[in-house]
């Protein structure tokens, strides 16, 4: 039985830091960095939770796990029931339990973070997570009679799977459309090795694939079929196809041959495995100096591969301050601890070559902060004549991305706004023709998992509600 | 899984395959292109589309030895399988009845110039081709060129089959005769595509390139293909392959090729010692 432990002892107790891989030995290798808790470690920390009856943490989950349940579970010492809790409403618990910024979400609505000491709810449910797939411990298959209906996703990142999860579970038939020849999306071409091991995103997908969804990889939807084709075969459509396309500075010397987007650098170290070259196939450029341009978690990401492929020096360039930084502080944290240079009010004015197209160095203006601008942030300044120049020999532009336009230019009547994004309906997540919904970053811009988890799960609600009434994407024409 | 349904060998370095692949071939058009890997640790290289067949669901790919990947496809035989083949990818080539279009080809250039020529003709343009290599040994899709042009015209540097001389030789002198010409497209080596644009740039005569950019997705994700055009920086998957020739930035995109050429050939040679060590019974080329 559990051990009842008074809340006055609870609110003494340090929550349980989780052991990292040493930031000398990490900074070299792709293993990850946090190493996760003991189950010694688990139940000390689940038992400081307070058991709210109004529990604000699951207000902030927009996987809506039921937090203290499941923190129940792990005190009395049954991970299993902990995990078919959380797999109640997220089916992606070891990859939501690393990537999830629980300090802004879960965690910051907890009763005691007041006193500076949350419940580690993201460190816990990675526990259950890893102990339920290390246990061989599945979640039941859906009990409901299959429907007739199917339901076409396009994009097999956390918003597709989370939406073809919840539909699958109702009895769908669901098919998930998938450009590249993996699935996962953004968690397998953009978050690193050492932030998210591949084998979890595998294993949480094929879990998913146990409920009956289909996954099609190779087939990219807006060149292999446009949704209107898609239309015509299914009865409702999902589009959570990602942000897509990278985004430049629009700065001289940006297309010289060692300028990277963070999206290629990623894509090819992650899903390609480029760190593993040449055992893999696919090459990537190991910079001695390497210099990414912006200071959110996809820079940090990318400043922190490009140490562990063997540059000497990697920075960050960020035109606005430490205060400012996008990135969440513990990614921030990870960054300097393995000698990541931040070099902060610094703006890249123009990258320079060689005439073989090698990158030689980068020029760059000092800033200094203004009044603050639409954003509330205060807005950086350059300062005229202070140009400089930091030798590096490669360039990671991480600055942001834009709407792939090609899922959008194959869907007519599904209307995007002025930068390219669907527009939707905040509630339903409906687009502007009735049937097809969309999602995630190619609704939001670019923004974090847990978001796009939670489209994923308004997203069907929204497309089980419209099937239910009798419609269908195929009875409208 | 994409099943190998033919295979040949069109010279030393240049193999032809065909791949069942019916989702990409119901839907392929000319000028646009696939990309394929040959298993699961291999690299995503794009192929310009050589030729379809949508009733059998079957895509014609040409490919020239260049370094590991190339040379690993070249051993695969007829029941293999590749891991992934993706595609069609990029716009299509912009088919109209333009009246006199000439194509010219070089190396597997000519490959991706036949759909091309082949569309053109149908739309009932009159289509000269032009293709041009080395030396005789390596000019291939003669029959199926010839068959989907109004003219042919074979150049070889050393003269040793058609006429001696380069592509742009033939072109220039056709260009000079016949100012009716409404549009040529180039696709071959970059010094070729680039010679050519300089050759027709005299006349004012629209031409389009395809570029064999270095990619990754392939469906605008990566920016790894970036070419600049005009001056503004496009990308070759999604807003080509196929551009004005005129506006290319040859120096930036001849540079950008060889961005991985120290990885490639290390990965070529390890795979050389390899093939040569192993002996695993696959034929030796």
């Amino acid at each position: 039985m559990a051990q009842m432990i008074p809340p006055k002892e609870k609110m003494k107790r340090e929550p349980v830091s989780m052991p990292e891989q040493d930031p000398k030995e990490r900074s070299h290798n792709f293993k990850e960095v946090p190493l996760g808790y003991t189950r010694e470690q688990a139940i000390y920390e689940a038992q400081r939770c307070l058991q709210c009856k109004n529990a604000k943490c699951m207000k902030g989950c927009p996987a809506e796990i039921n937090i203290p349940k499941f923190i129940e579970k792990i005190v009395e010492e049954d991970f299993a029931g902990a995990y078919l809790e959380i797999l109640k409403t997220d089916d992606l618990p070891a990859i939501t339990g690393r990537v999830c910024p629980q300090e802004e979400q879960c965690q910051q609505v907890c009763i005691l973070e007041k006193q500076k000491k949350p419940i580690a709810i993201g460190r816990l449910e990675r526990f259950v997570a890893d102990w339920a797939r290390e246990n061989n411990i599945h979640g039941s298959l859906p009990k409901v009679s299959k429907k007739e209906q199917k339901v076409a996703i396009v994009g097999s990142g956390p918003a597709g799977l989370t939406c073809a999860a919840d539909l699958a579970k109702l009895g769908y038939e669901v098919t998930i459309f998938e450009a590249l020849h993996q699935p996962g999306g953004v968690l397998v071409y953009g978050i690193p090795e050492f932030r998210l091991p591949k084998s979890i995103v595998k294993y949480e997908v094929k879990e998913i694939e146990k409920l009956g969804v289909k996954v099609i990889t190779n087939f990219v939807v807006g060149a292999t079929r446009s949704v209107d084709e898609l239309t015509r075969e299914f009865d409702a459509i999902f589009l959570a196809n990602g942000a897509g396309a990278p985004r430049f500075m629009n700065i001289p010397g940006e297309n010289l041959n060692d300028v990277y987007s963070a999206n290629e650098f990623l894509t090819r170290s992650n899903l390609m495995k480029a760190y593993a070259f040449p055992e893999y196939d696919t090459p990537i450029k190991i910079g001695k100096r390497a210099a990414t341009i912006g200071a959110g978690n996809v820079a940090m990401d990318s400043a922190r591969t490009a140490l562990r492929l063997g540059a000497e020096k990697s920075h960050i360039i960020y035109r606005r301050s430490r205060k400012e930084v996008p990135a969440r502080a513990e990614e921030v944290h990870h960054a300097e601890e393995e000698g990541i240079i931040f070099n902060f009010l610094t703006l890249p004015v123009k990258v320079l070559g060689d005439d073989k197209g090698n990158v030689i160095g980068m020029e760059c203006l000092k800033m200094e902060l203004g009044e603050p601008d639409d954003s509330g942030r205060r807005r950086p300044i350059p300062i005229p004549g202070s140009n400089f120049i930091i030798e590096v020999d490669m360039v990671i532009d991480a600055i942001g991305t834009s709407a792939n336009p090609i899922v959008a230019r194959s869907a007519t009547g599904v209307k995007i706004n002025q930068w390219g994004y669907f527009i939707i309906d905040d509630k339903t997540s409906a687009t502007t023709k009735e049937g097809i919904f969309a999602g995630g970053d190619i609704v939001r811009g670019s923004a974090t998992v847990i978001s796009a988890v939670g489209d994923g799960k308004i997203a069907a609600r929204a497309v089980d509600e419209f099937l239910s009434s009798g419609k269908s994407l195929r009875k409208s024409k | 899984m994409y099943k190998i349904i033919k295979t040949e060998k069109l010279n030393d370095v240049i193999y032809s395959m065909w791949v069942k692949a019916p989702e990409v071939a119901s839907s392929v058009q000319p000028g646009q292109f696939i990309i394929l890997m040959i298993s699961e640790k291999g690299e995503r290289i794009p192929l310009t589309v050589a030729d379809f067949n949508r009733e059998k669901g079957l895509i014609r790919i040409v490919f020239q030895i260049v370094g590991k990947t190339s040379e690993e496809l070249s051993t695969l035989e007829e029941g293999n399988k590749l891991f992934s083949f993706i595609g069609p990818l990029g716009r299509k080539t912009e088919i109209e009845n333009y009246g006199k279009v000439i194509t010219v080809g070089g190396g597997t250039g000519i490959a991706c110039i036949h759909p091309i020529a082949r569309a053109l003709k149908n739309a009932g343009n009159e289509v000269t081709s032009i293709i041009g290599a080395r030396n005789k040994n390596l000019i291939i899709m003669e029959e199926e060129i010839k068959k989907v042009s109004n003219q042919l015209i074979i150049t070889t540097d050393d003269g040793s089959y058609g006429r001696k001389g380069f592509v742009t030789q033939a072109l220039k002198e056709i260009l000079g005769k016949d100012p009716k010409i409404k549009k040529v497209w180039t696709i071959g080596p970059p010094i070729m595509m680039k010679v050519t644009c300089a050759t027709t740039k005299p006349y004012a005569v629209d031409t389009i390139v395809s570029l064999n950019s270095i990619m990754v997705d392939g469906t605008g994700m990566c920016g790894s293909c970036r070419v600049t055009i005009g001056g503004e920086t496009k990308l070759a998957c999604t807003d080509g392959p196929e551009f004005d020739g005129q506006l290319v930035d040859w120096v930036e995109f001849s540079n950008r090729l060889t961005r991985y050429k120290e990885s490639e050939n290390k990965s070529w040679d390890k795979y050389k010692v390899y093939q040569h060590e192993c002996k695993c019974g696959r034929k030796e080329n």
